[in-house]
């Protein structure tokens, strides 16, 4: 056993040294996700201004001429058309004119007065079929639902439909449902471009090939490199919690303990994918476009913005061999719902299982690749 | 006397190309061997095969009794290897990287710490411990690659192209520890494509064309056959104008080589035909001489390079 993993030791005090020697990557590697976490974080919030609006009011009360006014009095709305049916509205969402369509029901006024709950209809157009203008649709869709939850917020419970295929929010912030995500997005990122790039910097200059000439063990070397940005990479997500939860005063309602413990084989996941890409990347350059490569099912294919319930039959099967989607679950589920252990068990054990097995998988390719 | 190297008919192929074509070779203790041949001509990959890295697809090899092929992580620790590149972490100190391959080794404190003194001693770079590697010169950065190559103390050590790209005196230098070391016992075997090198070694074998062409002492090669085709004579020709010359010596019959040796003619002549050399140019000296190591070299590729076509 200790023959696996001969060498480690110095392979991994060497890879602390350089990683304090060259303080410039260091402070990147570990100031961009915050960056994009301020970014990706403040811009769901903001994203939603004056956006053009149909309504269609069938009440036609005092009530509903009020929640109308309500409306386009604030930021978020731009009233830029209102209309007499719903094939109108509809119509007018369809020709792009506007992105959000708001229906105002014929008994809307006779429910408040009967205390019963009254029901206002949002459509968020997600029509738009490029990727990033369906992100912008679930922000905004999450956004929306919030600001209307607080215009309305004085007059009681105001349940608001959104049309579930675009977006779902379990919160009432949009913070709460994207920044969860996000971590897992960023730390992913971040931990495979290091440990790979580092890696392949050695294969570049010629090291790799004098340390296969060492007694230093394929494990090893990577044991010895997994460790430094393991500890870089916990630090990272440490500090990132901490702003989720003091900045974008996210509450955790789980155990931060059992959060931080069930990242880890998250982390052992994407550290081994790092080394997967290491042994296929020839270059630097290369390193960098595999693991970028990684990013874009882990943004759209893992739950992190469409729901996974909602995808088409194959996405489902693809989204469950993506890592990023079990840890956002975890994530998620201690963060948002206080999930515990018991609730999220199986997440952690495939995660840990696809981490042995991504590194096994790096193991493997570089002793073959080393044979010729 | 048990070889220290053998290779036994290796064969290496990658695909379609043959990179080392039956290879067959045995190095002593003690002894310093130089491998010479152009680039691509097989050195590098014979190296990786005896070390190990490379499985042979055919034939076979030792390192001191133990088969390539089988015992390829016993081998490690008995051999040196310095690759053709740097093997140094630029952003390390002289001191870190000694510290790391000593660790990588499995060497720890007290052993760890005198063998560095002894290889800092041997190298002469106590003064730059604490320099980083980036800011070396060459010959500094080779003679550190040297040290940390031979940190656990291996018997055998094979250095591929070890003074590519360094001035000569830094070159000179690092071929006195070289032999220093060999002195000690140490086995070398380095590669090459510099003549004055490979004149430097005890036995020198030349690889062209995946091919082991010729192997021997430096007499041994002059005397070669091969070299020396029957009814022919190598000649030295002090001229004033070595490169006039040159053309109309190639033209004429009887004249199988000839190339310019700083400022005289060497050239391969049938025997015969040297009386009509005195009456071509009656002004130039023309005397028989030995062939160096570089006319039989270019000899005998002459002689692969017919035979191939
Ligand atoms: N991994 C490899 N895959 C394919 N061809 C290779 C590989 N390594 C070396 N070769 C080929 O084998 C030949 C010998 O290469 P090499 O041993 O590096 O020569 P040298 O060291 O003498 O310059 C070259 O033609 C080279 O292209
Ligand atoms: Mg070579």
């Amino acid at each position: 056993m200790k023959a696996q993993f001969y060498g480690f030791l110095p392979v991994c005090r060497k890879e602390f040294t350089h990683i304090v020697r060259d303080p410039g990557t260091l402070f990147f590697a570990l100031l961009l996700p915050l960056v994009q976490l301020f970014l990706f974080g403040y811009a769901v919030d903001t994203n939603v201004r004056q956006l053009p609006t149909v309504v269609l009011d069938e009440s036609h009360t005092q009530e509903s001429r009020q929640l109308v006014e309500r409306l386009a009095a604030s930021d978020v709305f731009r009233l830029a058309m209102t209309v007499q049916s719903n094939e109108e509205l509809y119509g007018a969402m369809r020709a792009g004119k506007a992105r959000v369509g708001i229906k105002v029901p014929y008994d809307y006024a006779r429910r408040l007065q009967d205390g019963t709950t009254a029901t206002v209809l949002v459509l968020v157009d997600g029509s738009e079929s490029s990727t990033a203008g369906q992100a912008v649709n679930a922000s905004t869709g999450v956004a929306l639902k919030e600001s209307l939850g607080r215009l309305l917020g004085g007059g009681g419970v105001m349940p608001i439909e959104v049309r579930p295929s675009v977006l779902y929010n379990p919160s009432t912030r949009s913070a709460n449902f994207f920044v969860p995500g996000l971590i897992a997005v960023l730390l992913q990122t971040m931990t495979i471009l290091l440990i790979a790039l580092s890696l392949v910097r050695e294969r570049e200059r010629g090291t790799l090939e004098q340390l296969t000439m060492t007694p230093v063990a394929p494990l090893g070397l990577m044991v010895g490199k997994m460790i430094p940005y393991g500890v870089l990479a916990f630090s990272e997500l440490c500090v990132i919690l901490t702003i989720m939860r003091y900045v974008f005063q996210v509450p955790i309602h789980g155990s931060v303990i059992v959060l931080l413990v069930m990242s880890l084989p998250f982390l052992l996941t994407v550290l081994g994918l790092g080394l997967v890409i290491s042994t296929k990347a020839m270059t630097q350059a290369e390193a960098f476009q595999l693991s970028m490569g990684t990013v874009l099912p882990s943004v759209f294919l893992s739950g992190y913005i469409f729901l996974i319930d909602t995808m088409p039959a194959f996405f489902k099967v693809v989204s469950r061999i993506i890592p990023a989607t079990y840890y956002i679950e975890i994530l998620r589920g201690i963060i948002l719902r206080g999930a515990g252990l018991k609730d999220l068990w199986v997440d952690g054990v495939v995660l840990t299982l696809m981490g042995c097995t991504t590194i096994m998988l790096a193991a493997w390719q570089f002793v073959r690749q080393k044979r010729g | 006397m048990t070889p220290v190297i053998t290779a036994d008919h290796l064969t290496i192929r990658f695909g379609e190309v043959t990179a080392v074509n039956d290879v067959s070779f045995a190095i002593g203790k003690g002894e310093l061997f130089g491998f010479l041949g152009p680039n691509g001509s097989g050195k590098t990959t014979i190296i990786k095969a005896l070390c190990g890295l490379l499985a042979p697809s055919e034939g076979t090899g030792t390192i001191l009794g133990m088969d390539i092929r089988r015992d390829a992580a016993e081998i490690k620790r008995h051999v040196g290897y310095m690759s053709q590149k740097f093997g140094l972490y630029e952003d390390l100190s002289v001191s870190e990287n000694m510290g790391f391959y000593a660790g990588v080794y499995g060497m720890t404190g007290a052993q760890a710490k005198q063998r560095k003194e002894e290889i800092l001693a041997l190298t002469g770079l106590e003064p730059y411990l604490h320099r980083r590697v980036s800011v070396l010169s060459g010959g500094w950065k080779q003679r550190l690659a040297l040290g940390c190559a031979i940190i656990h103390s291996p018997e055998v050590v094979f250095l591929d192209e070890p003074t590519a790209g360094i001035d000569p005196v830094a070159r000179r230098s690092l071929w006195d520890l070289f032999f220093q070391l060999s002195g000690q016992g140490v086995t070398f075997f380095v590669t090459t494509h510099y003549m004055d090198e490979a004149e430097r070694c005890g036995r020198v074998g030349y690889i062209y064309l995946s091919k082991l062409a010729a192997l021997g002492t430096i007499e041994e090669l002059q005397r070669l056959p091969e070299a020396n085709p029957a009814g022919t004579s190598r000649v030295q020709i002090e001229t004033a104008d070595a490169s006039m010359m040159l053309g109309s010596l190639r033209e004429m019959e009887g004249v199988r080589e000839a190339t310019i040796f700083g400022r005289s003619i060497h050239a391969l002549v049938e025997t015969s035909e040297i009386e009509r050399l005195h009456a071509r140019f009656p002004q130039s000296t023309i005397e028989t001489i030995e062939p160096s190591l570089e006319d039989v070299f270019v000899t005998l590729t002459y002689q692969i390079m017919k035979a191939s076509r």
